[in-house]
């Protein structure tokens, strides 16, 4: 399984690292007691859409650049659709 | 038809003619008081229990292909208890007795063997670890043996002790631990369910979940509407897609672990082995074949069917504990979608819609949790409230902060 690291070019799966689903941050809420602060830390920490077919998910590479990508992949297929720098998601967001 | 010697004897003579089909096939009705989804052993153990133990006997069980064809067919068949976290031990321990009657019950030959599970260690860290667990284990009621080195000699002399960079130490022995038969487990549990009058629907997709007034109505399926006064999801490695039918999101996230079998050998292995510096187990089929496996992809996944890394990296591990398996030849390799909760324990509790529970996250687990999970499943169902043993087991406990991880990895579904 071939990852095309943008700095590396094409690289083996054990270089990497996966760490999940890659979303956006939650909401800032200043009262982090709050129940509303809770049910979006709860929310963005332990729960999933867990797709069937295209997930964006964060990967660290490891063993390379040490870069961390965002990895747009097909859980049913395996097939990488997009791999992209993290900096450059957070820029367009 | 009850099993017996004497039916054994009788057909054997009479040219194995007086055998019959071990449930029907039946047709959906158009209304159950109990619809499962997911015929598994989990989906049949809890309709079994429903009838058994509840006298809930209008259930049918809806599953997507054949019984059997699913991941109760794809793991590695291993029983065990060897847990230590409060909420875990009881539920086990409950799963376990429930193996060492199972076949008596069910009158199924499930294979059900105690050959007993060797966890190896391989540091001093790692056996202090091992006395905490295996002390959590017997203060439980659960048996547990620490071994020295030469025991784990006496036991099993062909791993590498000696290896310089993880010499074997010793290990943690449950005994009545083992494994079964992962096919007769089903089919014990669906024709046991079958003669109380549940009926199993097998090659009925279940396409969405219908909902009225916010409490349940019914499912829907390939073959119609069914309309059911409760409805239960029992669906390891799709909890996620069938849970999202009834809008709901869940902690988990699914993954492939690939699992092994070699060329059949003879006797060679007669317990369960785990690795303690790497993450791989081993036992030896009643076929003569080895059974392994080792860590999941790294990566969320539906395709059951894993990569070459880990391939690579679980033919490591069997080569670093056990070196004579250099020669052996792997017959077969597949992949298992598992769901992977984000505390690495399951989930058996009702959900926010009214007459929906919901049973899975089990991790690499859920074999073993057969018998103990229907029964609790079924218990929560008829009694509307958890099995004592199940108690922990809540789908509110990651707001709580009711976390059980065995693990101790958090929110890190790939490394549970």
């Amino acid at each position: 399984m071939l990852i095309k690291c943008p700095y590396c070019g094409p690289r083996d799966l054990a270089e990497f690292s996966v760490a999940g689903e890659a979303k956006e941050r939650p909401k800032f809420v200043a009262d982090f007691d709050s129940p509303q602060a809770q049910t979006l830390f709860v929310d963005a920490v332990y729960f999933r859409d867990n797709p069937a077919g295209l997930h964006k998910e964060h990967w660290f590479h490891a063993a390379g650049c040490q870069a961390w990508l965002v990895v747009t992949r097909d859980t049913q297929t395996h097939a990488f659709v997009n791999v992209e720098l993290t900096r450059d998601e957070e820029r367009l967001s | 038809m009850k099993f017996s010697g004497l039916q054994l004897l009788k057909n054997a003579l009479n040219g194995q003619s007086g055998w019959a089909p071990h449930w029907r096939k039946a047709s959906p009705k158009d209304s159950y008081d109990v619809v499962i989804i997911g015929g598994g052993g989990h989906g049949l153990a809890t309709a079994y229990y429903l009838a058994k133990e509840f006298g809930i006997r209008d259930v049918a069980v809806i599953e997507k292909g054949w019984i059997g064809s699913g991941n109760a067919g794809r793991n590695t068949t291993i029983l065990r208890s060897n847990y230590m976290l409060a909420g875990n031990i009881p539920f086990y321990e409950l799963g376990m007795k429930l193996w060492e009657g199972l076949e008596q019950d069910l009158n199924y030959n499930a294979m059900v063997s105690q050959r007993g599970i060797l966890n190896l260690c391989h540091t001093d860290a790692q056996r202090d670890a091992f006395v905490r667990r295996g002390t959590a284990m017997r203060l439980n009621g659960v048996d547990a043996e620490l071994l020295d080195r030469e025991a784990v000699v006496k036991m099993v002399p062909f791993l590498d002790f000696d290896n310089a960079r993880f010499p074997i130490q010793g290990g943690l022995l449950q005994r009545r631990g083992g494994t079964a038969r992962h096919d007769a487990v089903v089919w014990g549990y669906a024709r046991a369910a079958d003669a109380r009058g549940v009926d199993i629907v097998e090659n009925c997709e279940v396409t969405g979940i219908r909902q009225e007034n916010g409490r349940i109505a019914g499912v829907e399926t390939a073959k119609g509407f069914i309309r059911a006064k409760r409805v239960a999801i029992s669906v390891a490695g799709n909890s996620s897609r069938v849970a999202a039918f009834a809008g709901l999101r869940l902690p988990m996230e699914s993954h492939v672990l690939q699992a092994f079998v070699s060329e059949s050998l003879k006797p060679l292995l007669d317990c369960v082995v785990t690795f303690g510096a790497g993450h791989f187990y081993i036992s030896q089929s009643d076929k003569g074949s080895l059974v392994f496996g080792g860590d999941l992809d790294p990566f969320p996944s539906y395709a059951q069917r894993g990569s070459l890394a880990v391939f690579s990296d679980v033919a490591e591990n069997a080569i670093a504990m056990m070196p004579l398996l250099g020669r052996l030849r792997i017959l077969r390799n597949w992949g298992g979608i598992m769901d992977m909760s984000m505390d690495g324990s399951p989930i058996i509790d009702k959900t926010p819609i009214d007459g929906l529970y919901f049973n899975g996250g089990w991790c690499y687990g859920g074999f073993k949790a057969t018998p103990a999970a229907g029964l609790c499943l079924a218990h929560l169902i008829a009694k509307e409230e958890s099995h004592p043993a199940a108690a922990a087991y809540r789908l509110d406990r990651f707001a709580t902060g009711r976390v059980i991880d065995e693990k101790g990895v958090g929110p890190s579904p790939n490394l549970h």
